[in-house]
């Protein structure tokens, strides 16, 4: 499988990026590590008439600790989402999680940024971020805006993000040690989630419920209200619009939803 | 546009379509045939080599994106035939291959995994090899030869005392999942 043909630029600053975006708008698609955009492509079912690498901006790769929050570099490779220090005393829910994406090929390309950008409901990534409570930074030269996370998926494939414009940064609150636990149901190894729940600090992400990664609203009101653990899990899959697919009706994803909340909760809990 | 790279040690540049995979680029630019493609869609492996020493799917990389970068495949990996790299020689000792054509991807990839956890447990080779398919079924061999290649004896570490918990305790996924216990 060929993509159709496209133009190349890999441009040395953050800067030069943008300012081929906001030329070249929705004729343009970037490119990080690949690892969404390019399958989507060699299918044909995009054909950007120019690519705009930015796999290689070094102001994009970073983890740093700021006050109250972690930073990630949208361009930071899962890999080092999972292996790094820092991620892993912070907010371990993300390196854990960045390390169940795929296999450790996919994770030395894939990124943070590109993976939450390409908004897919079937992603880990997002709903780790979205159990966190993070913030998604976005940057133009029109200037820069940041978006919760909450507010940031408008649909399948399609986020608040605008043509020109850039993810340069996740920040997610500094959990530390607070509970948490990250439940992927997959019929095979190095498969999508069929559903797939994170739990942290009494917050739930829900990967495939819905066209956009949701959190479970019900249990996180029943459980801040004191309910015990099972009566929360049975409220997961409330107010969700699960598809059906070769995989799974959308009862069995309700199912699913419910058995792995209550599962990520316990072991949340440390119960 | 113009790309370079070095490839198993060898200075390389074409004049190349932007849309040229990786892939394609060693076997029909440069005419290396031990990269496979099998799926083309970055699920089997095959097309695994390393970038800069860390394994990458050369179905899913444009050759533009390793521009400048050190690339390594089969055709590099040992010194001679008679001469065999570590984890070549183990996939040969313990029988890691039956059709082959899993094969090269198979031992970059064990490469690779073997610089990030050099004494694997075998949970961590099968974890570490999940974006490796072999049709052969020949799994349990594979498993071996990297362990064997990591220094460590395959029957002392299968089914033996080594940690079969996850790295990560909070992390579940894939129930049916072989824990790495042993059969």
């Amino acid at each position: 499988m060929i993509p159709v043909g496209f133009a190349y630029e890999r441009p040395d600053t953050l800067d030069g990026a943008l300012a081929l975006l906001a030329e070249h708008g929705e004729d343009a698609t970037v490119l990080a590590g690949g690892h969404s955009i390019l399958p989507v492509m060699k299918l044909r079912l995009a054909a950007p008439e120019l690519v705009i690498d930015i796999g290689r901006l070094a102001e994009l790769d970073h983890v740093r600790v700021d006050g109250d929050e972690l930073v990630v570099g949208a361009g930071t490779r899962h890999r080092t989402v999972e292996s790094s220090e820092v991620v892993q005393a912070e907010a371990p829910l993300l390196a854990a999680v960045a390390r169940t994406v795929g296999d450790p090929q996919i994770r030395h390309r894939g990124t943070l940024g590109g993976s939450l950008a390409h908004a897919d409901p079937a992603s880990d990534l997002p709903a780790a971020v979205l159990a966190l409570g993070g913030t998604v930074v976005l940057r133009s030269p029109r200037g820069e805006r940041s978006v919760p996370i909450t507010e940031f998926y408008t649909g399948v494939f399609s986020s608040v993000k605008e043509p020109d414009e850039l993810i340069t940064e996740v920040r997610v609150p500094r959990t530390g040690t607070a509970g948490w636990a990250y439940e992927k149901f997959t019929r095979r190894a190095n498969d999508w989630a069929i559903v797939a729940v994170a739990v942290v600090d009494g917050r739930v992400g829900l990967v495939n419920m819905g066209p956009t990664p949701l959190r479970a609203a019900a249990t996180e009101a029943a459980l801040a209200d004191g309910a015990p653990i099972a009566d929360a899990a049975a409220l997961a899959a409330e107010g969700t619009e699960p598809t059906a697919d070769l995989t799974a009706t959308a009862d069995y994803r309700r199912h699913l939803a419910r058995v792995l909340t209550r599962r990520a909760l316990t072991t949340a809990a440390g119960a | 546009m113009k790309v370079r790279m070095t490839v198993n040690g060898d200075d390389t540049s074409a004049d190349v379509e932007p849309r040229l995979l990786l892939a394609h680029y060693l076997r029909d630019t440069l005419g290396l045939k031990a990269t496979n493609v099998g799926c083309d869609t970055t699920s089997c492996g095959a097309c695994t080599v390393l970038v800069d020493g860390e394994s990458v799917k050369s179905c899913t990389m444009l050759a533009v994106q390793a521009d400048d970068a050190t690339v390594q495949t089969m055709e590099g990996l040992s010194a001679s035939p008679e001469d065999l790299h570590p984890v070549a020689e183990a996939f040969r000792t313990e029988h890691g291959l039956q059709c082959g054509f899993c094969t090269p991807g198979m031992v970059m990839a064990a490469v690779s995994l073997l610089r990030e956890t050099p004494r694997p447990t075998e949970r961590e080779v099968r974890e570490g090899l999940e974006g490796n398919l072999c049709r052969c079924t020949g799994y349990h061999n594979i498993v071996r030869a990297v362990l064997a290649a990591s220094g460590q004896d395959p029957d002392a570490v299968i089914g033996g005392g080594h940690a079969t918990e996850a790295p990560s305790g909070g992390v579940e996924v894939a129930p049916g999942f072989s824990t790495g216990s042993g059969a």
